[in-house]
């Protein structure tokens, strides 16, 4: 299994697209432009609908509105954040494997997503009853204020890689 | 003569004790980029939520008055935020930015979203009607339009101030 796996690292990063991005001096900061791009507007986005959750912004208008009015951004703007960070991953992949910020901004965009699905799946199950209410239920309050302070630690940990792992 | 003064700005910038402070602690320059980006996202996102609203594209079910109020001031606190953290990198690292074009190109863009920004606030607050006439609507899309690209086009340029540095 971990040496299928190696296999394949090895693999997507010999092959031709990693290395034209490794190569290419333009490319690369390209790709990654793109990528911080889309990263602030997922974090922005976010932000936006925690701060909802919180009772901090936009308490006039019920969640499923402000969810409803945002996340297709978000999605969207993730979906592009996946692909440029696989591109810059396959660049230098035995590289960004060593590298410990990598690991965890992957962990932390994971238990990112893990508190939104336990959100939407538990806490959200009696949404219409209260998600009017300026103020809302302590489960929706403990899921805005995670996902802000996961969303800080993975851009955190993004910046940090740049600082800690030679790239060439 | 300016890039006489601007590389003795920098030698100068450089030598000061606050320069030095942020060049030999490692963790600065990450730190206060991550507060950048943090910041570039709050801001970033919020006025593409209200061009993507001036398209048409998302929150059709509010009018654009309230999403507006609701997302544009935001962008003035935390702008003070990026022009202290932008302002501290550039004393940590004077040369990177002030003899580096692209730096120049990006603070342009940035002024020139900024006057699209204002401009749509003071314009919503003044003749809110103006942007529900057929006129309006079409200049409100060209500038929401222009707005996203130049906003994008200052974080391109961001990017790419570390890979256009001489020397």
């Amino acid at each position: 299994m971990m040496h299928a796996l190696s296999d394949l690292i090895a693999y997507v990063e010999g092959s031709a697209l990693a290395d034209n991005i490794r190569e290419n001096d333009f490319l690369f900061p390209v790709i990654e432009s793109i990528h911080v791009l889309t990263i602030c507007l997922v974090v922005g986005s976010i932000l936006a609908v925690d701060l909802r959750l919180l009772g901090l912004a936009s308490t006039d208008r019920p969640l499923s509105r402000i969810t409803r009015g945002i996340l297709p951004l978000t999605w969207c703007a993730f979906l592009f954040a996946v692909a440029s960070g696989s591109l810059l991953f396959i660049s230098n992949a035995t590289k960004y494997l060593g590298n410990g910020f990598f690991i965890a901004k992957m962990l932390l965009i994971g238990a990112a997503g893990l508190n939104m699905a336990i959100f939407h799946f538990i806490g959200a199950k009696d949404l219409p009853r209260w998600e009017s209410d300026a103020r809302l239920p302590l489960p929706a309050r403990l899921a805005g204020g995670a996902s802000i302070a996961l969303w800080i630690a993975v851009v955190a940990c993004g910046r940090w890689i740049g600082f800690t792992m030679p790239v060439g | 003569m300016i890039d006489v003064a601007l590389r003795d700005l920098s030698k100068w910038l450089a030598a000061t004790p606050l320069s030095h402070t942020i060049q030999t602690h490692g963790w600065i320059i990450p730190a206060l980029q991550t507060i950048h980006i943090l910041s570039v996202a709050v801001v970033f996102s919020s006025a593409v939520l209200v061009d993507l609203r001036i398209l048409g594209l998302l929150q059709r079910d509010a009018p654009l008055t309230q999403v507006a109020r609701r997302f544009i001031p935001l962008i003035w606190p935390v702008l003070v935020i990026l022009l202290l953290t932008g302002s501290l990198l550039i004393v940590g690292e004077p040369k990177r930015s002030l003899l580096n074009t692209t730096f120049y190109f990006k603070m342009t863009l940035l002024a020139v979203a900024l006057v699209l920004t204002a401009g749509l606030q003071w314009s919503l607050a003044a003749a809110p009607n103006f942007w529900n006439s057929g006129s309006g609507q079409l200049a409100g899309k060209c500038a929401a339009a222009v707005s996203i690209l130049v906003w994008c086009g200052i974080i391109f340029a961001g990017r790419f101030i570390a890979y256009t540095q001489m020397g």
